[in-house]
């Protein structure tokens, strides 16, 4: 802090005398117990939920200590096929969207530059635009469905995208959502390497475009590639608004549905739900601190 | 093969296959903009002509109209608006507050490892939002929940379900993203700047003052902004944890939309929608500028 105290003219021979230190030791001392106070009080706000939630869970006055409820949930109903739904859509959506993506952005890297504003903006706006607004422009499709495509084919794509057991439309909604994580670490990835020389490379050592893609593009964005999944991963499984509203039973939506009968139950599955998105994120800034280490 | 390997574009001695690397490499960017037109575009057209749009129950005709709007920003459905914006303010400013003072311990700190854990544990909690979130709650402060038992805070007037309660567990994902936005731009904070004023005989609130909130302020707005957008937009949560006892925009559309109105006033959750969407912009429109000026520090 007194770090420029040795260039000041002053008369002492000791420039950390008592007397003019006298300022800068309590202020330090005051710093540290506001900083104190400070993240006491953040500790206490955020570690007490995650407590009481989990006490909230295995404890009761009938019952005492129990674990059951974490056992409940394997065997609950609407569990497995919540879940699978879930999991299928995110696997879709993070196929898709890195299938959309990851073309586009080296076309953008490798001489279309022309087209990046177009692409920040595509993927800025489902930051800017409220997840419920877009479900309502969807319903809204899908109602006018009946109305005036009755008589041509895309009516019976419109019912195709609706099937109860693997909902397309919500494929098309979460990629649409994906876009902006996916592009901004895709887009890191592909700075951090020199694409055009990988490219044009393997181009000329006669590689076809899908060997560039499959064997010297993608195992270089390996990690975003990774972090973008992630991402899109997340999102899908804790994604409620879309679903909800568009009467599919993924797994948020399946947690709301038990919380009227079985409070303990809902509460034990969001913390299940919150350990294994954390789990997934902790492993993706891991890595991208990781990846940081070895620049 | 006789490609050469160019640094720069628009050699005119470029052999037809490198120049198609090059400069024809656009058609790979096709699927995404006809995928965006089709899944976004269309719903986005179908909400703005909705909106505009009433419909007759008698007689099954269409007409443009704007009493959807003029309907959506009347009675029961401003308050609405007015309630979700003011919700949003409080969340922005307070989470811009304590996430500010939360970086600010954090930076300062000589603990290397307490702040890698606070960044960390930042990331992960400003993605956590939805419903989980709202359970955790519930089962903390609800009205049967852990805390709310122990403490008896039912005797005084204390409920989870109510604009307060809601402010309380929005901050917990909003102070995080306000840490994350708030660290890098503290990190630009030269101590020596800190010196400077003191030396010059400037207090802590005069250096402040002068010095820290004006570099800082970019930063600042930006994450109020962010804050302000993410409490707006949250729809998960309010909806499971208070239900519709909060009057929100959101929870409105989604009564709209899943049958709760009048008949013939079906599209009122479409004018709803475009209330959101321009309030939205609005205020994004303030963000975007400032992020740009501020990402070299982001990420």
């Amino acid at each position: 802090m007194a770090a420029v105290t040795p260039i000041l003219p002053t008369g002492t021979a000791d420039p950390a005398a008592p007397a003019p230190a006298s300022s800068p030791s309590s202020r330090p001392r005051r710093m540290r117990l506001w900083r104190g106070v400070v993240l006491g009080a953040a500790a206490v706000y955020f570690l007490v939920p995650m407590a009481a939630s989990f006490w909230f869970t295995v404890h009761s006055e009938q019952r005492g200590f129990s674990l059951a409820t974490y056992g409940e949930i394997l065997t609950a109903e609407g569990f497995a096929t919540s879940m699978l739904l879930s999991l299928a859509l995110a696997a879709a959506t993070i196929v898709v969207v890195l299938a959309l993506t990851l073309p586009a952005l080296l076309a953008v890297r490798l001489g279309a530059s022309g087209l990046r504003p177009v692409l920040e903006v595509i993927c800025t706006i489902p930051l800017v635009v409220p997840p419920i607004t877009f479900v309502t422009g969807i319903s809204t499709v899908l109602r006018w469905g009946p109305d005036y495509l009755a008589t041509t084919p895309f009516w019976a794509t419109l019912i195709a995208i609706q099937d109860e057991t693997f909902p397309v439309v919500l494929v098309l909604a979460y990629v649409v959502l994906a876009l902006p994580f996916v592009y901004r670490s895709l887009d890191a990835g592909l700075r951090a390497i020199d694409v055009r020389t990988l490219v044009e490379a393997a181009r000329n050592l006669g590689a076809s475009w899908p060997h560039v893609m499959f064997r010297v593009i993608i195992p270089n964005l390996r990690s975003a590639i990774a972090s973008a999944s992630f991402l899109a991963l997340a999102l899908v499984l804790g994604e409620y608004t879309v679903a909800a509203l568009l009467g599919y039973q993924t797994f948020p939506v399946w947690i709301v549905t038990i919380s009227g009968a079985n409070g303990r139950l809902s509460v034990a599955v969001s913390i299940l739900s919150l350990l294994i998105t954390w789990l997934l994120l902790l492993i993706l800034s891991g890595a991208g601190a990781k990846r940081k280490d070895s620049q | 093969m006789m490609v050469s390997i160019t640094g720069d574009a628009g050699e005119p001695a470029a052999a037809p296959r490198g120049g198609r690397a090059r400069t024809g490499s656009w058609p790979a960017a096709v699927p995404l903009l006809a995928f965006t037109a089709l899944a976004f575009g269309i719903p986005a057209v179908a909400l703005v002509l909705g909106a505009f749009t009433v419909r007759d129950p008698q007689t099954r005709t269409s007409a443009f109209s704007t009493s959807n709007l003029v309907e959506s920003l009347q009675g029961n459905y401003l308050a609405t608006l007015v309630s979700s914006v003011q919700l949003s303010a409080v969340v922005a400013l307070l989470g811009a507050v304590l996430g500010a003072f939360l970086a600010q311990a954090v930076v300062t700190s000589r603990f290397r490892s307490l702040r890698e854990s606070v960044l960390t544990a930042s990331g992960v909690l400003a993605n956590f939002g939805g419903v989980p979130l709202a359970f955790t709650w519930v089962a903390t402060l609800g009205n049967s929940g852990v805390l709310t038992q122990a403490l008896g805070l039912g005797e005084y007037g204390w409920s989870l379900y109510t604009f307060w309660g809601l402010v309380v567990v929005y901050m917990y994902f909003s102070i995080p993203l306000m840490v994350l936005v708030m660290v890098p731009a503290m990190d630009g904070l030269k101590p020596q700047w800190r010196e400077a004023a003191g030396n010059s005989g400037a207090t802590a609130w005069q250096y402040w003052r002068h010095v820290g909130i004006p570099v800082l302020a970019p930063a600042l707005l930006g994450g109020t902004v962010l804050l302000f957008g993410s409490a707006f937009a949250a729809y998960a949560t309010a909806r499971a944890m208070v239900g519709s006892t909060v009057p929100l925009v959101t929870l409105q559309i989604a009564d709209a939309l899943t049958g709760d109105v009048l008949i013939g006033h079906e599209n009122i959750a479409l004018a709803l929608s475009l209330d959101m969407i321009v309030v939205a912009a609005l205020v994004m429109a303030v963000y975007l500028p400032l992020q740009r000026r501020s990402s070299r520090w982001l990420r």
